[in-house]
């Protein structure tokens, strides 16, 4: 199916790591980014241990390093904030293959890339390893707005529709002979995107007639048990479990 | 004693908020069993007429009754139970993000859970063909097979009728006639709203004309189709070539 460019992220399997219940996967990624971010940027070797712990979890989920490294690209961004530090930055400079660099900066840029990095490995090996709708039904599990979990749940259903009819009004543009060149094109793209607006709000509102006819009173029912029994909890607490420890040990040498 | 029909409508009349009076007093019943056509031009009022049979929109005159049980604001659950909708757009219908949790939605809502829930959500896929798409995304379905999936929402909420809104809109032949095949075969009454009129000549007995917010006509279908004077009054047209006789 070609359809579903939002399912990309996710490498269906059937490994222990996938089989955990998402709310279990979902609190480990939380607690192990705490720990992350809780660890002073010049203990090097504990990020390089949260690194191990992190490729013992890709292991064990069977994702390939390939696959990792080409969904960290969302990282980029970062990428290129971080490395633009060092330039920019103030106070003591050291000079580095011709390069001037700021030493305050450099400690920045490094901070920033390592936490970043375990975090977006962690998300995506959550993503890989877990169906979407999953994600959003752990996140439920774990109480979080049920609110913003049905919001959530509706764009992973309609982000499909709404960008198939996006095309089709690009099409119907670009058949009458419009191609978007400069600014003085703004204003219809403008217009389609407020067309656009209008007929996906039309379709929520029909959506909730049609949700209403099929007995909705305000909550989503709940139809699949995700309950979670205390061995997976304990499964998924390792991996947070082990940074901790790696952080607590650390706190005792340094 | 003998059951109350499925569908009792009244005098039914209603204006929308911006003071368009889309229903005039419209008056019908379908006896349990029946498959009933509701034809009518485009704006006769049949969507509006379809929002009242489960009570999305509430008569301004008139009532509606579901086997007996009228339609009002204490009595929506049991309504909404009793009477499936399916809406002319499945990508309306279809809103969750797997078919199995599509089709569990209105049971899970009327509070069934587990092991029932299983059966009913495997037994509506298995009546319209498409327990194999079972742990699909609906998006991921042809427009005919999200057609059937809409039908199977509604069916495992086991409804006294079937309202079924422009049901062969958008389908090709093919799936047309599966569609088709899949209604005729179920056991529940069944009201469908359509201008197609040879799939009315097909699937229903009766048929009922819809015109300027009031029933313009009630009768078998085929003598209803067969009257070319009354189908032109209410702008009505089989397509070039058919002939109903
Ligand atoms: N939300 C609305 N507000 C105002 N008028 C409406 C609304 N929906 C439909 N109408 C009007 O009510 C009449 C009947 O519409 P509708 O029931 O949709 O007809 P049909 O389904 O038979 O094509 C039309 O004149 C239409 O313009
Ligand atoms: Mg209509």
């Amino acid at each position: 199916m070609g359809a579903g460019h939002h399912h990309r992220l996710h490498r269906p399997g059937d490994t222990l790591v996938h089989r955990l219940p998402p709310q279990c996967k979902l609190a480990a990624v939380a607690g192990f980014a705490l720990v992350v971010v809780a660890t002073p940027r010049e203990w090097f070797w504990a990020f390089g241990l949260y690194a191990v712990l992190l490729a013992a979890v890709a292991v064990a989920a069977r994702v390939p390093a390939g696959f990792l490294l080409r969904r960290m690209v969302v990282e980029v961004p970062f990428v290129v904030f971080a490395l633009a530090i060092p330039f920019i930055g103030i106070g003591e400079r050291v000079t580095f293959m011709g390069l001037s660099l700021s030493v305050a900066g450099l400690w920045a840029a490094w901070n920033i890339l390592a936490k970043a990095t375990l975090g977006v490995v962690a998300s995506v090996l959550l993503a890989a390893t877990t169906e979407p709708r999953l994600i959003l039904l752990g996140a439920q599990r774990l109480r979080l707005p049920p609110m913003l979990v049905q919001i959530a749940m509706f764009m992973l259903r309609y982000l499909d529709v709404i960008l198939e009819e996006m095309r089709r009004m690009r099409v119907a543009r670009e058949s009458r002979g419009f191609v978007a060149r400069d600014v003085r094109h703004i204003p219809v793209i403008a217009r389609s995107a407020g067309a656009l607006f209008i007929r996906s709000y039309e379709r929520g509102e029909r959506v909730h007639l049609a949700m209403l006819s099929r007995g909705y009173t305000g909550s989503m029912p709940v139809i699949q048990d995700l309950s979670a029994a205390s061995r997976q909890w304990l499964v998924a607490g390792m991996l947070p479990g082990a940074a901790l420890a790696v952080l607590l040990g650390s706190w005792g040498v340094a | 004693m003998t059951a109350p029909p499925s569908l009792e409508v009244s005098r039914l009349a209603y204006a929308y908020p911006d003071g368009t009076q889309a229903l005039f007093g419209v008056d019908f019943r379908v006896e349990r069993g029946e498959r009933v056509a509701l034809l009518g031009p485009n704006g006769a009022g049949k969507t509006t007429l379809v929002m009242h049979l489960n009570g999305i929109l509430t008569a301004g005159h008139g009532t509606v009754a579901v086997a007996g049980l009228p339609v009002g604001k204490g009595s929506l659950k049991e309504i909404r139970r009793r009477v499936g909708l399916v809406f002319q757009d499945p990508d309306d219908q279809l809103f969750m993000p797997s078919v199995r949790e599509d089709v569990a939605f209105g049971p899970a809502n009327l509070g069934v859970t587990g092991e029932e829930l299983e059966r009913r959500v495997k037994d509506a896929l298995e009546r319209v063909g498409m327990l194999e798409t079972i742990d699909r995304p609906p998006h991921h379905l042809s427009f005919g097979q999200r057609r059937r999936v809409a039908v199977a929402t509604v069916l495992a909420m086991e409804p006294e009728i079937l309202v079924l809104d422009e049901p062969s809109s958008n389908l090709d032949p093919a799936s047309r006639r599966e569609l088709a095949e899949i209604l005729r075969g179920l056991d529940v009454t069944v009201l469908m709203v359509t201008h197609d009129l040879p799939y009315a000549l097909e699937l229903c007995e009766r048929s009922l004309i819809l015109s300027g917010g009031v029933i313009a006509a009630d009768g078998p279908t085929r003598k209803i189709l067969a009257d070319a004077d009354l189908l032109a009054d209410h702008r009505l047209e089989l397509p070039y070539g058919f002939a109903a006789s």
